[in-house]
């Protein structure tokens, strides 16, 4: 694992890159740690100061300090996207190792759920859900729920896969010598199937948490918890742009956007560096 | 032409159904499963207003309450009641600007969304596309490279976020685009040339917004997929063979790598949508987000269940043409 790291770190300048965006999101998720005051304390700092020493990102119109509020909001945001991660994984590789090795009418019964799920527009339904249980919808709740929308694109990918290690001769062998079909499954196809899984992972934690911040703007999730989203929220509440608090803002957007880029950058290097082909091209060999 | 239909046809059109189904029902189960009440929350907020009412006029309103919302009778009852009005195309009266049907409100937003996803999806579709597959085939190339970059940037900042930074940017900090609306509020919706161009100028933001994150996506695919390809036996051969490149490029590269691309387009129809919502409602624009916000912001549920109903139906009627027009570019689908 440390002489993979090395190697990237040594090799892919996105990944540099997004080490350094993922190191900095978790120094400042970290903070909130030592945050002098909870999160949804108010009129602790004078209002509406632009960023300074003494306030790295100013502070709001309802006199809380935005950089403690910006770490326990990213360290929410983050959590939400690996709740919503481990779930939507577990449906995934599930289903994705059943249709996949099972084939035949599970394979096709599975597969038309699957693909439908991916066609349904997931906005509106959340929407719906989240206006249904206003408020009363909290980080974890809602983590869950993208959880149980979020499975159908990687399924598919390790279906396919599995599909393709079926007609491997060591699968052969295995039945041959008796192996049950489970433990096949899990001992000798999980495996293989695990580098694409860690590479969604990623890609489902970004949509994950840009579908909070979505929800949240429109104030359907539980706008007393600090996450990026809900920070936004606040922010168009009290009309930070027109009021000219333009830092209220700026702090999000520049937290997201670097935690952004930092996933999406380490996905793409190592969904390259998990693809042989264009690891050796990289490299040079 | 009869193995088409039957192997190709009627699976795409059955797998339409479906996805229309588990809408419908996820879309009536959802209410049923929920904590909150909508009669009840409708009833209390009435209360909360403040006006007096007399106890028989709350029950007399109960009653008509859980007549329109459909709750009356045994679930299953209800579930086909249910189907019943949808395939009339009853979606109810709207609860915020009573007693407006849900389906006029609709029927005036949804023109602006369908234009302005349309438009961005073909433009970014081609764009991308031609643009990635240059950046294979020149890959040392500076201004590829730089489309590279950018697109590597633009691609994972969630929709809301890149419309609040351009907003910020081109209408507040640099005012060269007007800051919200499809049109100056008080103007006439008419048929002109003048009110088509101030729509056009109004439009251009949310446009680039969603082109600029639509190209980085495919551009990144189409780079992707033609990186594998370029190798391939029969382009060095074309190349060998001393083709032009325009039509190696066209003909032997984009021609190939144009199928999963398709298939990725009718795959992220559902994700590009919901983005395209929540950037109208970033921008005002009047379509179905913008909607959906003054529905929300308005506690009217008869509206945002027929948002939800109209997008599941919208969408999956978008990826049944998709799939219809696919054999036109796949001879293989065809000849089967």
């Amino acid at each position: 694992m440390l002489t993979v790291i090395r190697d990237l770190l040594k090799y892919d300048g996105r990944f540099r890159v997004a080490f350094v965006f993922l190191l900095l999101t978790l120094i400042l998720a970290a903070l909130s740690l030592f945050s002098p005051y909870a999160p949804n304390r108010t009129f602790l700092v004078p209002q509406d100061m632009p960023p300074s020493l003494q306030h790295p990102f100013g502070t709001n119109s309802r006199g809380q300090d935005l950089l403690w509020w910006m770490a326990f909001a990213v360290r929410n945001s983050l959590i939400l996207g690996i709740i919503t991660a481990i779930v939507s994984r577990i449906i995934a590789i599930f289903v994705g190792l059943v249709a996949g090795y099972r084939g035949g009418g599970i394979d096709r019964l599975l597969m038309s759920f699957n693909d439908s799920f991916v066609v349904l527009p997931v906005l509106p339904i959340l929407i719906l859900l989240s206006f249904l249980l206003q408020g009363q919808l909290s980080l974890v709740a809602l983590a869950l729920l993208l959880g149980l929308f979020g499975w159908p694109w990687d399924a598919r990918l390790i279906r396919a896969q599995v599909l393709s290690l079926k007609e491997r001769s060591f699968t052969r062998t295995a039945v041959y010598s008796g192996t049950p079909p489970l433990k096949l499954t899990l001992r000798e196809h999980l495996p293989f199937v695990l580098p694409v899984v860690f590479a969604t992972t990623i890609n489902n934690m970004l949509w994950a948490i840009g579908m909070e911040v979505t929800l949240s703007v429109l104030g359907l999730s539980d706008v007393t918890v600090p996450t990026i989203g809900t920070t936004i929220f606040w922010a168009n509440q009290h009309q930070a742009l027109v009021a000219g608090v333009w830092w209220w803002l700026a702090a999000p957007i520049i937290v997201a956007v670097v935690l952004f880029l930092g996933l999406y950058l380490l996905f793409s290097s190592v969904n390259e560096f998990i693809d042989p082909r264009t690891r050796l091209r990289r490299i040079g060999a | 032409m009869r193995k088409f239909v039957l192997n190709y046809l009627i699976p795409r059109i059955g797998q339409y159904f479906l996805v229309i189904f588990l809408g419908v029902t996820l879309t009536f189960i959802i209410p049923r499963l929920s904590p909150s009440d909508p009669v009840e929350r409708q009833v209390s907020q009435l209360m909360m207003s403040g006006s007096h009412v007399s106890p028989e006029a709350i029950i007399a309103m109960r009653e008509a309450l859980t007549e329109m919302y459909g709750l009356s009778g045994s679930l299953w009852e209800q579930y086909l009641a249910f189907w019943g009005r949808l395939l009339k195309g009853d979606l109810g009266p709207s609860l915020s600007s009573f007693p407006t049907p849900v389906t006029q409100l609709l029927a005036t937003a949804m023109p602006w969304t369908f234009g302005l996803l349309m438009t961005s999806i073909i433009i970014s579709w081609i764009v991308g596309n031609i643009l990635g597959a240059l950046a294979s085939y020149y890959e040392k190339n500076v201004a590829i490279q730089i489309v590279d970059v950018v697109s590597q940037a633009v691609r994972p900042i969630p929709y809301y976020i890149m419309a609040l930074v351009l907003l910020a940017v081109f209408a507040y900090w640099i005012p060269i685009f007007p800051f919200s609306g499809a049109y100056p509020p008080g103007t006439r919706v008419e048929f002109s040339l003048s009110f088509i161009l101030t729509v056009i100028r109004h439009s251009l933001l949310p446009l680039f917004s969603l082109v600029l994150i639509g190209i980085g996506g495919w551009f990144i695919g189409m780079k992707s997929l033609t990186s594998n390809i370029i190798s391939e036996d029969y382009v060095v051969y074309a190349e060998n063979a001393g083709l032009p490149k325009n039509r190696i490029l066209s003909q032997y590269i984009i021609r190939n790598a144009m199928l999963p691309q398709i298939t990725g387009l009718a795959l992220q129809i559902g994700l590009i949508f919901s983005g395209a919502l929540i950037m109208e409602v970033v921008f005002g624009y009047p379509g179905m987000g913008t909607l959906t916000f003054q529905a929300v912001m308005a506690n009217d549920y008869t509206l945002i269940m027929g948002i939800t109903l109209l997008s599941i139906v919208g969408v999956a009627t978008i990826v049944l043409i998709l799939d219809f027009i696919y054999p036109l570019f796949d001879p293989r689908v065809r000849i089967q």
